[in-house]
């Protein structure tokens, strides 16, 4: 019998028999914006990574020698036991739309999005917002982590900036610290709860 | 994390599944909930790695889990859980309808276990 996979998960790494429903949120935003970082923070495994491979054809130069690029662009999570019966994924993920869609039906029945912002790169968060207004239904919050060289800006000029519908929550966060992080979930989560197609009851 | 190098895999990915690209049920979410069923035996015909996947369920974990320990795409496993459901050897534990979304109900017990956190 092959040992190989029972080294690989340590044990404790299965969820608890009694968890019988998943659900998840999307962590979206730019490279090196925390997305991992908040992950890490409140997940009750070390934040796992998956790699896609996506294949670029280019336009070849010579036709009996196809140029192929191959890139892969990895996606990290972590999970937390809510309750006995209900487990949250967190995935995080680049924010552009193709990325979302290596991973099929990343978006489809997620709970919402954080978009995780760096106020010093704030144009990075434009398409990303652009995305999730006009493609998707998702809820999402916006997450400003806090750098140590953030520069001070009131949430509500990042609103501005940002040009958020009223309704959208923001806040601040240091995606370092455990309880920021859940604080952000919490935030999404009740968010959610105010958006139509959450009201069902369906247990 | 982000320039960590991309370890391949031995075995190109399409003879894992035959060639396909697409499992035979489209339920499949990164997050959807597998397990083992230990009562029955893998096929003799079954391959390594599909006998390391069905190894590495002896607990619950989410597609993507599994995706991660084996080192394969999400994509690629989603056909090999699919194929292994289909010959018994696994089972989804979770969402009996992947398109529904959650309830108020399911929010409001996952907003109690955040706020206990």
């Amino acid at each position: 019998m092959d040992s190989a996979s029972s080294d690989r998960t340590a044990s404790g790494q299965h969820l608890a028999p009694t968890v019988a429903r998943s659900v998840k949120v999307l962590v979206v935003g730019a490279f090196g914006v925390g997305k991992t970082t908040l992950i890490g923070s409140v997940s009750e495994i070390e934040p796992l990574r998956t790699e896609e491979r996506i294949t670029t054809a280019s336009v070849g130069i010579d036709p009996g020698q196809p140029n192929k690029d191959t890139t892969t662009v990895a996606m990290d999570f972590g999970r937390i036991t809510v309750t006995e019966d209900i487990a949250l994924y967190m995935f995080g993920t680049p924010g552009q739309r193709r990325f979302w869609d290596l991973w099929a039906g990343l978006a489809d029945g997620a709970v919402g999005a954080l978009v995780m912002i760096d106020t010093r790169h704030l144009e990075d968060s434009f398409e990303v917002l652009d995305q999730l207004e006009l493609r998707t239904k998702i809820p999402f919050a916006v997450v400003v982590n806090q750098f140590p060289d953030s520069p001070a800006y009131p949430l509500e000029r990042v609103r501005a900036a940002l040009d958020l519908l009223p309704e959208t929550p923001i806040v601040e966060c240091d995606a370092r610290d455990r309880q920021s992080a859940v604080l952000t979930l919490i935030t999404l989560v009740e968010h959610a709860m105010t958006f139509p197609v959450f009201q069902k009851v369906n247990a | 994390m982000d320039t960590e190098e991309y370890r391949d895999h031995p075995v190109r990915s399409y003879v894992l599944t035959s060639g396909r690209a697409h499992p035979s049920r489209n339920t499949l979410r990164p997050e959807t909930l597998v397990r083992a069923v230990e009562s029955r035996p893998v096929l003799s015909t079954a391959g390594r790695m599909e006998r390391e996947l069905v190894q590495l369920c002896r607990g619950t974990l989410a597609l993507a889990e599994v995706a991660a320990y084996l080192q394969l795409p999400v994509s690629l496993v989603a056909v090999m859980v699919s194929d292994l459901v289909d010959s018994g050897n696994l089972t989804i534990r979770s969402n009996h309808q992947a398109h529904v979304l959650p309830g108020k109900d399911i929010l409001e017990k996952i907003l109690d276990g955040l706020r206990k956190l």
